[in-house]
């Protein structure tokens, strides 16, 4: 019986593993690219990564079953390859990376921004190239902000429910991470088995957060994240 | 007054307006029309096969009319009593969408005063909400499990419980599709990716489903492709879809869907006992109407209705 937990548990800290790998790198390039941005689509580009933060995520869901579907275009390309995506485990990678991108990229760009410029122009004039510049003065600086919102997609990524069950389903063993397996066991009825599995969630998202404090070296996530929110107006 | 005050008084008054016109539609006058029905004009059910006869009585205190209404093929005549503003709440398996719909518009017609208000879903997610005290007043189940698990918690209006109707469970496929299915057996090709199913601890048909597979012998081949719906119209959709090679859903279902075709139908003896069970759960206040309602979808016309959406109904 203990299958029931097990299961849901192993594919949520895979998915949530994998997704948050893909959000870190992808929300700190996509953050870095906007931060120098000076073209006129601004404002919409920025709104269109801003928005799976605003929609509902159902509606996310929808778009991307409609996107990723046997009728859709890219359901359609990835078809001459053999490969679907609906109903597999990679939907729940791509639905919890989407869903928790814009965390990243806001905590991200807000940390950049926040970066004094003189010290990137002092790197400049003593030689460094962008990439250099960008490893060695630029992220440790604005690593606080980014450690911040590495956490925050985590556990956005953690409790990704709406877009993961209609892109991914409900597949036992496959794609029923713990969010679906608590929202199925309730629908049956079985509330002690919705209880364990939500308490199961409760410690790793304790978990994850303490040992990133730790890692920190600061005591309070919360302390860090308005830290660097200041940096953000 | 300055004009903050206004605008946020103004606001405020707004809101309620709306609130108050989308909202409630049970006036106090309910429950005192409603002892008055149930002291002075209880309905009857009469037995007889004589030939029809119409009587309408008005009572002027509460203006509620009493109708009979007789069917001459038939031998139960039933006597509905409307009361103004009574809202029947009924809780219904997710294949009987269609059919409750039209058959309760029917039953509004020929008893105004009366509001359905259906809630559709999974027999297992409607039993479970039922259990916790939801507001239903009719359960109309498609298994009988839901209603033994109501029953053994002594929710259920004695002597109100009912068999209505079988139903029988199909494989369907995408229109489209290329597969060539032809019976369950083929759901263990290779060609065969995913399969889905409701998700048979909450959903009879997905109970039906497993049960036939423990037939054919083909369970644990068929398991690891399949997908779980919360309700067996989620399974319709995704069968039609495309994004899943082939669905078990009820015929009723398959029938109604102009995108899916059937290629199989289940094991005679699964599908024999595939019965729709219906009762009054006791918490209800509108008792009377509750088995107006019941005793109307037994009627002669009710069962046609029936048979036109693919149901089987039971005498």
């Amino acid at each position: 019986m203990t299958e029931a937990y097990l299961s849901p548990l192993w594919i949520s800290l895979r998915t949530v593993l994998t997704a948050t790998i893909i959000t870190f790198f992808i929300g700190i390039a996509a953050a870095r690219w906007m931060s120098r941005y000076t073209g006129r689509l601004k404002n919409v580009i920025d709104g269109l990564f801003i928005l799976p933060l605003v929609l509902p995520p159902t509606a996310v869901g929808l778009g991307l079953l409609l996107f990723f579907g046997r009728n859709g275009p890219m359901g359609q390309f990835l078809a001459i390859f053999g490969v679907n995506i609906v109903f597999s485990w990679p939907a729940t990678v791509i639905s919890a990376a989407i869903m928790s991108f814009p965390l990243m990229y806001m905590a991200a760009r807000g940390a950049m921004e926040q970066v004094d410029v003189n010290i990137e122009n002092a790197a400049r004039t003593l030689g460094a190239s962008e990439w250099r510049l960008f490893w060695s003065v630029t992220m440790p600086l604005a690593w606080p902000g980014i450690a911040a919102g590495t956490v925050l997609a985590l556990a956005r990524s953690l409790g990704e429910f709406g877009a993961t069950l209609m892109l991914a389903g409900n597949i036992p063993g496959k794609t029923a991470t713990i969010p679906v397996a608590i929202y199925f066991a309730i629908q049956q009825g079985n509330t002690n088995e919705a209880l364990i599995l939500s308490g199961i969630v409760v410690v790793i998202a304790f978990a994850s957060l303490f040992a990133i404090a730790y890692w920190k070296g600061r005591t309070s996530i919360t302390r860090t994240i308005l830290q660097e929110r200041e940096g953000l107006d | 007054m300055n004009r903050r005050l206004l605008s946020s008084l103004i606001l405020i008054v707004f809101l309620f307006s709306i609130l108050s016109l989308g909202g409630c539609s049970t006036p106090a006058p309910v429950t005192s029309t409603q002892t008055t029905t149930l002291t002075s004009t209880a309905p009857v059910i009469y037995n007889t096969n004589t030939a029809t006869t119409t009587t309408t009585t008005t009572s002027t205190t509460t203006s509620t009319t009493t109708s009979v209404i007789v069917s001459s093929t038939t031998a139960t005549t039933t006597v509905t009593t409307t009361a103004v503003g009574v809202t029947l709440n009924i809780s219904a398996a997710s294949s009987l969408t269609n059919v409750l719909n039209a058959l309760s518009a029917l039953f509004v017609q020929q008893n105004p005063g009366v509001t359905i208000v259906p809630n559709y879903g999974s027999s297992g997610t409607l039993q479970t909400q039922i259990s916790n005290g939801a507001p239903a007043d009719i359960f109309f189940s498609a298994a009988e499990a839901q209603m033994d698990t109501l029953q053994s918690q002594n929710l259920l209006l004695i002597n109100s419980r009912k068999d209505l109707l079988n139903n029988s469970i199909v494989l369907i496929v995408p229109l489209n599709s290329t597969l060539n299915l032809t019976s369950f057996n083929d759901l263990t090709n290779a060609n065969v990716k995913l399969v889905a199913v409701g998700d048979p601890k909450s959903v009879p048909a997905g109970t039906y489903a497993t049960q036939a597979f423990d037939e054919l012998g083909i369970t644990a081949r068929v398991q690891p492709k399949e997908v779980l719906g919360a309700n067996v119209s989620q399974v319709l959709t995704y069968v039609e879809s495309g994004n899943v090679d082939a669905g078990i859903v009820y015929w009723t279902d398959a029938l109604s869907s102009t995108k899916v075709k059937v290629v199989a139908t289940g094991p005679a003896d699964v599908n024999a006992k595939i019965t729709y069970p219906i009762a009054i759960i006791n918490t209800t206040k509108v008792a009377d109407t509750a088995a107006n309602y019941i005793n109307f979808l037994s009627i002669v016309q009710a069962a046609a209705i029936f048979q036109k959406y693919g149901f089987n109904p039971l005498s």
